[in-house]
């Protein structure tokens, strides 16, 4: 329900169709949105095809110095949401950054070329280098899944180790590969921090100028419309893709002996990992380290100790309420396990993961503004202006859009501890004298707990990255880091949105960092 | 079929013609009954699929039943309707994957049906339970540093603790390697035997059946086909089915001459019908245990070796009558005969177990048999 709702509300812009906005957007931005989203699209997917399966196959396959830290540092980018890294970067590489300040010093004003920091190759290049970790993580995984005896038998056969990587290991990963594409593609179809730092005109932006700038809901609604078509077809090939994937995962247990890289091959792959991790994040944390220092004195004041406050508070709540929600709905589905309406049920609910928070924003604003209006039928009197600000304006709007977004983060680690319990141990639970609701408490959720806390923290986290729901939905006054970031960037004072951007930066390491360590310990 | 004979004793728990399963319009078992005297030691065998694990779980309240009562002590636990909740029967169970909570310590898990004792109580049963099954120096380790064999000892521990007049095993010894299987399995009887309590036992080991059970129910397609002492199945099996399923043997077929007297391609065979029994002049089989084929240098039936497999104190070997019928013998392992070897031989069976041969025609035949 809390899924379907805005959703529906969203598709059903389609019954009936705004024809004279549709006539305006197509005269005007149509075509350059549904240009630079196909850009976005194709761009993204090429680039971290070939930075997250490369680097997936160096450190899966190989040895060379440094591969066991590139290991998991190659994951740190996760923690840097892409908005953070593209306004790190620009500032790096505009016009009046030090790099260019350097080079004009050195060469003259025009006496190099330099790729032009907002161009398209260059957002597409940013994009990849903050999403290549999904296709990183899931590509690695099947590698290590398949185990050296598929890519002995390839030898033995007579391919060459480059064959056996093309004709055997590759289409072996194929369906993970193809996952880790979509879910970095839906990531960059729903981002809206970065675009906006770069001006590059996509859904998400025309969704929030239609909304703030034209104050034109209905326009805000066709646009996200289309812009879940787009979401759609993404979110299907992932569907496909993670289904098949699990044929082709084998033993677990498989080992790989590392193959040994020396001399220049060695030097080469460690060059190209210290490359990407210093491109995608050492260099864009260098920047907002130094860019926050300098800001410390003036920065670091009671707004900002608000601003946490406020953003620890939503990510706390938003995290309880979904960790709970999902502890709920996985006993109900372990309880119900052949029951299909349950099974769709929790199926639905683990979409709003792929929904953009833009379109997410307005699908609840419209939600809760019909239900004032019902309910202003219902009991009559000053209901209208009163309920929209009663839903629509408060933290209830932003926590229930939070919950329909993040509630699939919570669900993973909730359902995968679920299911490590076995039902004998319920049973033996109650042959030993213990009621159900009592088995629950004494086996259940202390066998659970590890797995809870992780969803708490991972939502949490996430929650106070999000961007753009939180930007359309926040209640008057009650800004958060990630919006502090989007204020003072669109203003162009990068270095003033450092410290929120560190701040961040450093909570999402929090569940990398405890994520890794759990996976290291299994 | 005799299914009340604990009448010498008042029985701990009734099964009167209960039926259940998942589906109440498919059951899984139809119109069972038997009963359990306090003290016995009860074994249901059966292939997988023929409702044993259901009947137990039954038992214990997992599964409602759709027709008849089950009773303990007398006071009904599930009936058409109602299912008293497991928690309330006062029913031990020991799983087929142990169920040890792995967030608990041993001494934790064996405590955990002890609730509402006072502290020092708890503690002093937990230790003597864990001294019983010869765990008292483990008692702060976690499920996960256990062998299986010990974790299979926790689990009993466990059951055992808060005392339940009837404990159900549900597979327990599957996990294990034969070795240890039988060591524990006599173990685990002794236990509960110097505890006084009644264990029902589900298995589809027909060893581990025998080496637990006074009596033993064998199930097939969820009904009971015989109820009865080891002795009882192996040596009067009620029907073709209890005769296949339980040790080896072969079928001869052959007419009855007298009502004690079978003419067979292996002679004529006398002995104590048991049974059924026919007229004279009806085409019957007979079963033969591999035991009941002796080695004669008198008699006049010969046969030749043909298959042998060695196993230790006796060789198991198969050998062909003239008329291409086939017997199973068992010989001491020291009278050792290559294949090939002609052999004469005398069967003499205590038990002259007959059922009546469904195809009449095939006098003197037979067919190698896997019994069905």
């Amino acid at each position: 329900m809390v899924v379907i709702v805005p959703l529906g509300v969203i598709l059903s812009a389609w019954i009936t169709p705004a024809w004279e906005v549709w006539h305006h957007l197509a005269d005007t931005v149509l075509l350059e949105l549904v240009m630079n989203t196909l850009i976005l699209l194709f761009g993204v997917t090429a680039w971290v095809l070939l930075l997250g399966v490369g680097l997936a196959w160096l450190t899966a396959i190989y040895s060379f110095p440094g591969r066991r830290f590139f290991d998991w540092a190659l994951l740190l980018p996760l923690a840097m949401p892409a908005y953070v890294l593209a306004f790190a970067m620009l500032g790096f590489l505009d016009y009046a950054s030090p790099l260019q300040l350097w080079l004009t010093k050195r060469f003259g004003n025009n006496g190099y070329w330099f790729p032009d920091p907002r161009s398209p190759g260059m957002v597409v290049f940013l994009f990849s280098l903050s999403l290549y970790p999904y296709v990183y993580m899931l590509a690695r995984t099947a590698f290590l899944g398949q185990g050296q005896r598929m890519l002995e038998a390839s030898r033995m056969l007579g391919r060459s180790p480059w064959g056996a990587f093309f004709h055997a290991a590759l289409p072996m990963a194929r369906p993970a590969i193809a996952a880790g594409c979509a879910l970095a593609a839906m990531e960059a179809l729903a981002d809206f921090g970065a675009v906006s730092v770069f001006g590059f005109n996509t859904f998400t932006t025309a969704i929030y100028k239609a909304w703030f700038g034209l104050f034109n809901l209905s326009a805000a609604t066709q646009l996200a419309s289309l812009l879940l078509l787009f979401v759609i077809v993404a979110l299907s090939i992932e569907r496909r893709m993670r289904g098949r994937a699990k044929y082709f995962s084998n033993d677990a247990h498989a080992r790989m002996e590392l193959i040994p890289l020396h001399g220049v091959h060695a030097l080469l792959a460690c060059g190209v990992s210290t490359l990407v991790l210093l491109l995608a994040f050492g260099l864009p944390m260098g920047q907002l380290l130094i860019w926050a220092w300098h800001q410390m004195a003036t920065d670091l004041d009671g707004r900002f100790r608000d601003l946490v406050i406020h953003t620890v508070l939503l990510g706390g709540f938003a995290a309880l309420l979904s960790t709970l929600l999902a502890f709920l709905l996985g006993l109900a589905r372990k309880r119900h396990a052949g029951d299909r309406v349950t099974r769709l049920a929790a199926h639905l609910a683990t979409l709003g993961y792929a929904l953009p928070g833009s379109l997410l924003a307005v699908g609840v604003m419209l939600t809760l503004v019909w239900l004032s209006k019902w309910l202003d039928l219902v009991w009559p009197g000053g209901w209208g202006a009163n309920g929209v600000n009663l839903f629509g304006g408060g933290i209830l709007a932003l926590l229930f859009a939070y919950l329909v977004r993040f509630l699939a983060v919570a669900n993973g680690p909730v359902e995968s501890g679920l299911e490590t319990i076995r039902p004998s141990l319920m049973e033996a639970a109650r042959s030993l004298g213990s009621s159900s609701m009592a088995a629950i408490w004494r086996i259940e959720f202390p066998i659970l707990r590890p797995g809870l806390l992780t969803a708490i923290l991972l939502v949490m986290v996430e929650v106070m990255k999000e961007m753009p729901a939180t930007l359309l939905l926040r209640p008057f006054g009650w800004d958060t880091l990630a919006v502090r970031i989007h204020e003072m960037t669109s203003e162009g004072e990068w270095e003033r949105a450092a410290l929120p951007a560190v701040t961040l930066v450093l909570t999402g390491l929090l569940p990398l960092f405890w994520l890794v360590r759990r996976s290291g310990k299994h | 079929m005799s299914l009340n004979d604990s009448s010498h004793s008042t029985p701990l728990l009734e099964l009167e013609t209960i039926t259940c399963g998942y589906d109440p319009n498919k059951p899984v078992v139809r119109a069972l009954s038997f009963s359990v005297a306090k003290g016995e030691m009860i074994s249901l065998l059966g292939s997988s699929g023929c409702g044993k694990t259901t009947v137990l779980r039954a038992i214990a309240g997992f599964n409602p039943v759709h027709s008849g009562q089950i009773l303990l002590r007398g006071k009904t636990l599930s009936k058409a309707g109602f299912t008293l909740p497991p928690e309330k029967r006062q029913v031990g169970m020991v799983f087929q994957d142990y169920a040890l909570f792995p967030h608990l310590t041993v001494e934790q898990n064996v405590a955990y049906g002890l609730k509402g004792h006072p502290r020092e109580r708890i503690q002093s049963i937990t230790h003597e339970m864990l001294q019983l099954v010869g765990l008292e120096s483990m008692t702060r380790r976690h499920p996960h540093e256990l062998s299986g064999g010990q974790q299979q000892r926790v689990a009993l521990a466990r059951a055992l603790a808060p005392h339940p007049e009837l404990i159900l095993f549900d597979e327990p010894f599957s996990n294990l390697d034969v070795d240890l299987r039988e060591r524990l399995g006599l173990e685990v009887r002794q236990i509960l035997t110097s505890q006084g309590t009644t264990g029902i036992l589900v298995t589809h080991d027909q060893h581990e059946a025998f080496a637990w059970g006074d009596r033993i129910g064998i199930l097939h397609k969820g009904s009971l086909c015989q109820w009865g002492t080891p002795y009882e199945l192996y040596h009067q099996p009620v029907d073709p089915f209890v005769a296949g399923f339980i040790g080896q043997g072969t079928f001869l077929y052959g007419t009855c001459d007298f009502p004690d007297t079978v003419q067979t391609a292996a002679g004529l065979l006398t002995g104590k019908p048991s049974g059924y029994r026919p007229k004279v002049g009806d085409a019957v089989r007979v079963l033969i245990r591999p035991d009941d084929v002796k080695k004669d240098d008198d008699s006049p039936i010969l046969t030749r070796v043909v298959r042998r497999a060695f196993q230790g104190a006796s060789t198991l070997y198969t050998l062909e009558l003239t008329t291409g019928c086939q017997l199973q013998a068992l010989f001491p392992s020291h009278m050792d005969y290559g294949i090939g070897t002609q052999l004469p031989i005398r069967v003499a069976p205590d038990h002259l177990v007959l059922f009546a041969n469904p195809t009449p025609g095939m006098l003197y035949e037979c067919r190698p048999s896997t019994l069905e």
